[in-house]
């Protein structure tokens, strides 16, 4: 017999334990089926199929503080696994139950419910409604402020599993008055009670520029920056989640932040972390360079550009390296000066081998292509242009050399660096068809210098040169 | 030449005859003689005037001429053609050169006239020419005029508005100065926010250190308590307060130090009952003991109406004696089904209802009889109107509970407190 079956087996045997006379064999029966229906989403189907549910819930209303626990604990454990499982639970009518022992005295009972709860919530948005038409938001809000830490996590992260699928379940969980609870609690030392509050604000705050200003004015800045330099590495990643979801919105919203010294917090925080963690923090530069270059500028002088590039360089994974370039992207699009302050950390070079190594992703060739293009398009700093004349692909050797032909006519110093390091040579040895842009850029170009010179550099010279040689014919005297 | 006649003579002698008296001039074409023969036919006409004297005398040399004249009249007849005749020659010529001359004169008069109109005309003309020119020049006049101002005003306008437009944008658009200040203020708070994380990461470091320290003063501290024995009496020293050694150990000084552990009392664990008292469970045990306690030896009656102590004790912890009403559940049919059914859930095997063998072969289908499966529906009366369950009516997916109030009146009798109705 597989291990299957031996396990469903169990499960028949363990159904008539759950109604003995004597109550700790019930309990010791319904943890049993709790950590088996844990362990396996098979095994919590066979839970429900075993028509064990409504028992279970008739006697989560009745019996003492431990069975209750034990009950709630298999409600959970079934629930976790899928969202049909989620909803056989809804079906036999275990919200309302729950709800009620949100309301018992004992913490533990309350947190098992609330754990249960949380869980059914997870999975999507109906689920997530029938649990707050079950009336669970104000009770949930009442245990966010018992004293004990470990009631405090669990009801926290139901409500975050709660908000996070709507921008009408986050109202509801907002109108229950659960903002200024959950700031509260941000100063708490508790790691995990701050995770999941970060989380829980983070939920809440990313679906709509209202709910973001509510949750800007429970106060949380400054006090969320102290949590970016907390040891926990999840601390740091919720909280830094909850300032990009409040910077997204409006260029307003992201002022704020500015002004409060977020943008210098973010960075110090990105640059004490490693991989994924990261990443919430880099898409929150990108964001507030986004809004306008006012911001931008603010985060390049938060000494933000030398952070973003070792993330770019130093990072394995893709997606993260796609986040870097888009926010190279975003701060330096606006402005000569903002392309200026990108291309002198010699990040360039760098996008411009992402965009063309076969071994980066989709997404990461298509962000770091735009970069690419949106820095060069407003850069007039030469000699982070003139590495591009030599390994750049056309479509991107165009903006290069359209942003030489803009600068040179009016800069002799340039152009006589142009011709000195070589440019002026491979500018020639490009080929082009006549009529296209980048002949045009390239006539401009050639404009600019003596047409001696332009000769001189020509491909081909020396040949044209000997074979004047040959054709010549001294003067006989 | 006809004779001495002479014409010219005749002529005279007529026009010297006054006025009164020329009566020819009446006949003969415009009044005028046109031939010589004319004139006598003209007097010859003459109506019965009478003619003066000397004049009569004239007249009759006169018709004496006539009568010459006469007899010569053929001749002068066709000497008159022949001469007539002979001149028409000259006639036509002199005619044509007439003409001619008179052509000419005519043409010289008309073209005199017509260099005439054209001076005229071209004095006319050159007048309102002028006149006309000289309004358009006016007009022109202004008009440059006109445009040399507006051109004057634009510039100063364009002067005006460049300055207001480059004040406009650096101080309320774009304001450089205002920018520089911001983002040194940004940095300001950046390096302020740095500087603070920085302490707040440093203080919670120490405090970190402080409470992992606390931590392992406390284990040492336990385990010196732990390891009291290990002290060194005056006969022997103990591991840690070695004789070669200059000092002690400082483990020496932490077992001097520490008080030794005692034996730990063995917690007494509660029962747990469940029972309906059991709702005292919540409730700290300290303040409801369960057993008797016996009021204490020698101890005086207090002065006053107070009852025995006795009693008021026993009151004070009777165990609850619920009524009927809560120590039963109201609906206890209802759940004795409840609790049948699960049994049953529980023994069976197989949750399928045992059905007879008889009744294998009834596989007829039922048909209701006439009353139920009319089209008009059953009467509603008496399923309808008296106290029908309609669940879809209902305000709330609950039932009503039917709860009796239970006729408390002599459950607790004699056994009340208050000496309330007793005959002393």
């Amino acid at each position: 017999m597989s291990q299957r079956q031996v396990l469903q087996g169990v499960m028949s045997l363990l159904r008539p334990l759950l109604l003995d006379v004597v109550p700790t064999i019930q309990q010791t029966a319904a943890l049993a089926l709790g950590r088996l229906a844990n362990y396996n989403d098979d095994l919590a189907e066979a839970v429900v199929k075993g028509d064990i549910l409504p028992q279970l819930v008739y006697s989560l209303a009745e019996q003492n503080r431990f069975y209750k626990k034990a009950a709630a604990f298999v409600l959970r454990a079934v629930g976790k696994h899928s969202p049909q499982l989620a909803q056989a639970i809804v079906d036999c009518g275990a919200l309302d139950t729950l709800v009620i022992c949100l309301e018992d005295f004992d913490p533990g009972v309350k947190e098992a419910a609330a754990w249960a709860l949380g869980y059914i919530a997870r999975h999507n948005a109906e689920l997530s409604q029938a649990v707050v038409d079950a009336g669970a938001v104000p009770l949930l809000v009442l245990c966010i402020q018992e004293p004990e830490v470990a009631l405090k996590r669990i009801a926290a992260s139901a409500l975050s599993d709660i908000s996070k699928h709507s921008p009408e379940l986050a109202q509801t969980v907002v109108d229950a008055g659960a903002i200024a609870h959950l700031a509260q609690m941000i100063l708490n030392p508790d790691a995990k009670l701050k995770r999941q509050i970060l989380s829980a604000l983070s939920q809440i705050a990313k679906h709509s520029v209202d709910l973001a200003e509510m949750v800007v004015e429970a106060e949380i800045f400054p006090v969320v920056l102290t949590c970016l330099k907390d040891k926990d590495e999840y601390v740091k990643k919720n909280a830094s989640t909850l300032i990009r979801e409040i910077a997204k919105h409006t260029p307003e919203l992201s002022q704020l932040i500015v002004n409060a010294g977020g943008v210098a917090a973010v960075i110090d925080c990105i640059g004490s972390c490693k991989g994924n963690i990261r990443l919430p923090g880099i898409m929150m530069l990108g964001y507030v360079a986004a809004h306008s270059e006012n911001l931008a500028m603010a985060v390049i002088i938060s000494k933000g550009v030398p952070q973003l590039s070792l993330c770019l360089s130093e990072e394995p994974e893709d997606h993260i390296k796609a986040a870097a370039a888009w926010a190279l992207g975003q701060i330096g699009r606006h402005t000569p000066e903002h392309a200026r302050a990108v291309a002198v950390t010699n990040t360039l070079p760098v996008l411009l081998s992402l965009y063309m190594s076969t071994e980066s992703s989709e997404d990461l060739q298509v962000k770091s292509k735009k970069a690419i293009k949106s820095i060069l398009q407003k850069c007039t700093y030469l000699p982070a242009l003139e590495p591009f004349l030599y390994d750049a692909p056309p479509n991107i050797l165009k903006h290069v050399v359209g942003q030489f032909s803009k600068v040179l006519p009016h800069d002799s110093k340039a152009r006589r660096l142009f011709v000195t390091s070589g440019g002026l040579k491979k500018v020639q040895e490009i080929k082009a068809e006549p009529g296209s842009l980048l002949q045009e850029y390239i006539n401009s170009i050639n404009n600019c210098y003596p047409e001696e010179i332009v000769r001189y550099y020509s491909p081909g010279y020396s040949e044209t040169l000997l074979q004047r040689v040959d054709s010549y014919q001294p003067l006989a005297n | 030449m006809i004779g001495t006649f002479s014409y010219a003579k005749f002529l005279k002698f007529l026009y010297s005859v006054p006025e009164a008296e020329r009566g020819w001039e009446k006949s003969g074409v415009n009044g005028k003689l046109t031939a010589p023969l004319d004139w006598l036919y003209g007097l010859v006409r003459l109506p019965g005037r009478r003619i003066v004297t000397p004049v009569v005398n004239q007249m009759r040399e006169a018709m004496a001429t006539l009568a010459r004249l006469q007899a010569r009249s053929k001749a002068v007849g066709q000497q008159y053609y022949f001469r007539n005749s002979v001149v028409d020659v000259f006639r036509k010529k002199e005619n044509d050169a007439a003409v001619k001359i008179q052509n000419w004169f005519r043409g010289c008069r008309v073209r005199a006239y017509i260099r005439h109109l054209h001076r005229a005309a071209i004095i006319v003309q050159k007048w309102w020419r002028s006149y006309l020119s000289r309004q358009h020049y006016q007009l022109v006049v202004k008009l440059a005029y006109y445009t040399m101002k507006m051109n004057l005003y634009n510039e100063m306008a364009v002067r005006i508005q460049r300055r207001w437009r480059g004040y406009k944008i650096r101080k309320y658009c774009f304001d450089y100065f205002y920018l520089k200040e911001y983002l040194r203020a940004v940095t300001e708070t950046n390096d302020a926010i740095r500087d603070a994380l920085e302490e707040f990461a440093e203080m919670k470091e120490r405090e970190e250190k402080k409470a992992a320290l606390e931590r392992e003063e406390k284990k040492r501290d336990y385990q010196a308590r732990k390891m009291h024995y290990l002290l060194s009496t005056k006969q022997i020293p103990g591991i840690y307060n070695s004789p070669f050694r200059k000092d002690p150990d400082p483990w020496e000084l932490r077992l001097q130090k520490a008080k030794p552990l005692t034996h730990q009392r063995p917690r007494v664990k509660q029962k747990h009952s469940i029972s309906l008292t059991s709702w005292l469970a919540c409730t700290s045990n300290r303040s409801f003991p369960r057993s008797e306690i016996l009021p204490p030896i020698n101890r005086k009656q207090c002065q006053g109406p107070f009852r025995d102590i006795a009693e008021v004790l026993e009151q004070r912890y009777k165990p609850l004696e619920p009524t009927l009403r809560e120590a039963e559940p109201i609906n206890e049919l209802k759940e004795a089904r409840e609790d049948l059914r699960r049994q049953e859930w529980i023994r069976n095997v197989n949750d399928n209802m045992f059905l007879p063998f008889s009744s294998y072969h009834k596989n007829e289908k039922y048909v209701p009889s006439m009353h139920s499966s009319s089209k008009y529906g059953p009467n509603s009366y008496g399923c309808q109107r008296f106290r029908d369950e309609n669940p879809k009516k209902w305000i709330c997916p609950k039932d009503f509970q039917t709860v009796l109030p239970s006729f408390d009146l002599f459950s607790k009798y004699g056994k009340l407190y208050s000496k309330a109705g007793q005959i002393v």
